[in-house]
């Protein structure tokens, strides 16, 4: 038969923070930055517009899987943007690597890193001074392509040659 | 603002005639690392109200404390509509017949009670077919808004008795909230409890930010973000969300950051000049030291619990492989020999196994391997799952499980380490590279 138990107390202490919202981001709210990308483009028809780069230069490469190796394509490519880049001083770049979503992050990163730096690599090598060329990878954060075929792959797998004009300049 | 609860433990000493001797049969117990078990059926009868109002947060407690153990695939609830005798008083003895007629072989019975905003929960759990009582009754005392973290507590303590391992239910994930479709995707850092409960962002989603890691104490977050444009790697304080800038050297991007365990220095990869290698860095001075210098590609750094060795991802034979090397860096084993591509390596908080991601025949895998490689055993398979992360106690595994086509989604999915009971965690919205907590 069961008896009554007795409750004695031996007492810890121990603190812990119950944290509330600190107030910091309470809202889901759209902090996006926005395109605003059309302005300052200029006509393609301008052969010194950031346009006529993009369009007629061509302003990006693309790889193979796994690869950062330029093909002969893209190599001419950036030829073409080195050319223009000499021609055209006031501009300075930034190359974006991108990767496609099949690939884990962090590996990802650095493969955008790797292709970044062959497009710097052959620019500088074509006599672009090295202070107006910047690279930033993206891995696999920045898809143009949403499909997870192959056909959206190849154009995901990518340099991008971004302009800015050299206001310091 | 950031409010502090007190808890206080105090443990129910039972008077030493209130024993029953006759303990029989098998001890009350599950062994986690056995292959197939049949859940173990409980009951959880609401804890009692024992002051007027305590009545709904009583209740609640006893459904946290189910919905922890349920949550297990170790516990199968006994569900209340089945019982045939209720708790109405906590210091009563209980019928064990009762609860031996409906096969709960455990029982837990609480009482609850709210003095302003003071919460007092104290607890017991029974074996039943033994008629005793397994450990000694606990008493929790907090603020009322900690009710959760304390109906956590409980279900650690049961777990803890039951499984005779360490529990994981007072602890906490930060990971990346993921809103928009994958063009236009935003990307913000959020902190939860493990079970989804008490969402609060840490950042607003005009940078991508990627990957944050727990220190070991829980207090600081290690993050990659884009907020300069390039990505570096900041270190944020949980409890005022300030954060700062670890490492930003001009033309160099850093990533993939984790914590040395005794919390007082980061390793991450730093890229220059498109290579990636491994350095570590003293957080107070900002000193940096070089691991690895190679020009092959060198990320996803994890120390091993007691600090030595850190596991890491290289594609220095050609492809993505694991390796491991001193903390000091110098010479490094490759581990994994598998068919395939292996990445993101997490060191158990346990010490005996690595978790990681891996790639073969274009799907991915979480898989675990002892530390030396062998024993390697795939958990999950998808389209794409990666980034593991452990629950303190080293037995169930998070991940991110990102979806295939142009509507793909990320989301959190959990899985015991034996590769049972996979699921979804509950999140708010898209999420990927989740981070457990210590427990707090």
């Amino acid at each position: 038969m069961k008896t009554w138990t007795k409750a004695v107390l031996t007492v810890a202490a121990l603190s812990l923070a119950a944290c509330s919202n600190t107030g910091g981001f309470g809202n889901d709210d759209d902090f996006g930055t926005g395109t605003g990308a059309d302005s300052g483009l200029g006509s393609s028809a301008d052969p010194t517009s950031i346009a006529y780069f993009q369009e007629a230069v061509g302003d990006r490469v693309l790889f193979l899987v796994d690869q950062s190796t330029l093909s002969e394509q893209g190599r001419l490519t950036v030829l073409a943007q080195a050319n223009w880049l000499m021609q055209n001083p006031d501009y300075i770049a930034v190359i974006e690597g991108h990767a496609d979503e099949q690939g884990t992050r962090e590996y990802n990163l650095a493969l955008g890193a790797r292709r970044a730096s062959a497009v710097q690599e052959l620019l500088v090598t074509q006599g672009v001074a090295s202070n107006r060329i910047r690279t930033v990878s993206y891995g696999k954060e920045r898809p143009i392509e949403i499909c997870s075929e192959e056909s959206c792959y190849a154009q995901n797998r990518r340099a991008v040659t971004v302009l800015t004009a050299n206001l310091s300049g | 603002m950031r409010l502090f609860a007190t808890l206080v433990i105090g443990i129910l000493t039972v008077g030493h005639f209130a024993h029953p001797v006759a303990a029989q049969g098998q001890p009350l117990r599950i062994e986690i690392t056995d292959g197939v078990i049949e859940p173990m059926p409980y009951a959880v009868p609401d804890f009692v109200a024992e002051t007027p109002g305590s009545n709904q947060v009583a209740k609640d407690i006893s459904r946290v404390i189910a919905a922890d153990l349920n949550g297990t695939g170790l516990f199968r609830e006994i569900p209340a509509k089945a019982h045939i005798s209720s708790i109405t008083n906590f210091g009563s003895p209980v019928q064990f017949a009762d609860w031996k007629a409906v096969n709960a072989q455990a029982l837990i019975t609480g009482g609850v009670s709210v003095s302003g905003n003071q919460l007092e929960v104290k607890f017991r759990v029974y074996d039943v077919f033994a008629g005793t009582e397994l450990g000694n009754g606990l008493r929790f005392k907090g603020t009322t808004d900690g009710w959760r973290r304390m109906a956590h507590k409980v279900a650690d303590a049961v777990y803890a008795r039951i499984t005779g391992e360490g529990g994981y239910f007072d602890s906490r994930v930060v990971y990346v909230a993921e809103t928009g479709p994958k063009n236009n995707r935003k990307k913000r850092l959020a902190v939860m409890d493990y079970d989804g409960a008490n969402l609060q962002y840490l950042t607003d989603s005009s940078s991508i930010v990627l990957a944050p890691r727990f220190s070991p104490t829980g207090d600081r977050v290690l993050y990659t973000s884009y907020e300069t444009g390039f990505p570096q790697v900041y270190v944020l304080d949980v409890g005022s969300v300030r954060r700062k800038v670890l490492s930003n050297e001009s033309g160099t991007m850093s990533f993939a950051p984790r914590f040395s365990p005794d919390g007082k220095s980061v390793v991450m990869s730093v890229t220059e000049g498109g290579n990636t290698d491994l350095y570590k860095m003293d957080i107070a001075s900002g000193k940096r030291q070089r691991l690895t210098s190679t020009p092959s590609i060198e990320t996803a750094p994890s120390y091993s619990p007691d600090g030595s060795k850190i596991v890491f991802e290289s594609d220095r034979s050609g492809t993505q492989q694991l390796y491991v090397m001193s903390a000091s860096g110098g010479e490094a084993t490759r581990i994994s020999f598998g068919k395939g591509r292996y990445g993101t390596p997490v060191w158990s908080p346990r010490g005996d196994l690595i978790a990681f991601t891996k790639q073969n025949k274009g799907r991915f895998h979480i898989g675990v391997m002892r530390t030396d490689g062998s024993d390697e055993r795939l958990l999950t398979a998808s389209f794409l799952d990666e980034g593991p992360t452990w629950s303190p106690n080293g037995r169930v595994i998070m991940f991110t499980r990102e979806t295939r086509g142009a509507g793909g989604a990320a989301s959190l999915y959990s899985v015991d380490v034996s590769g049972r009971n996979l699921k979804p965690v509950k999140i708010n919205g898209g999420g990927s590279d989740p981070a457990w907590s210590p427990l707090q």
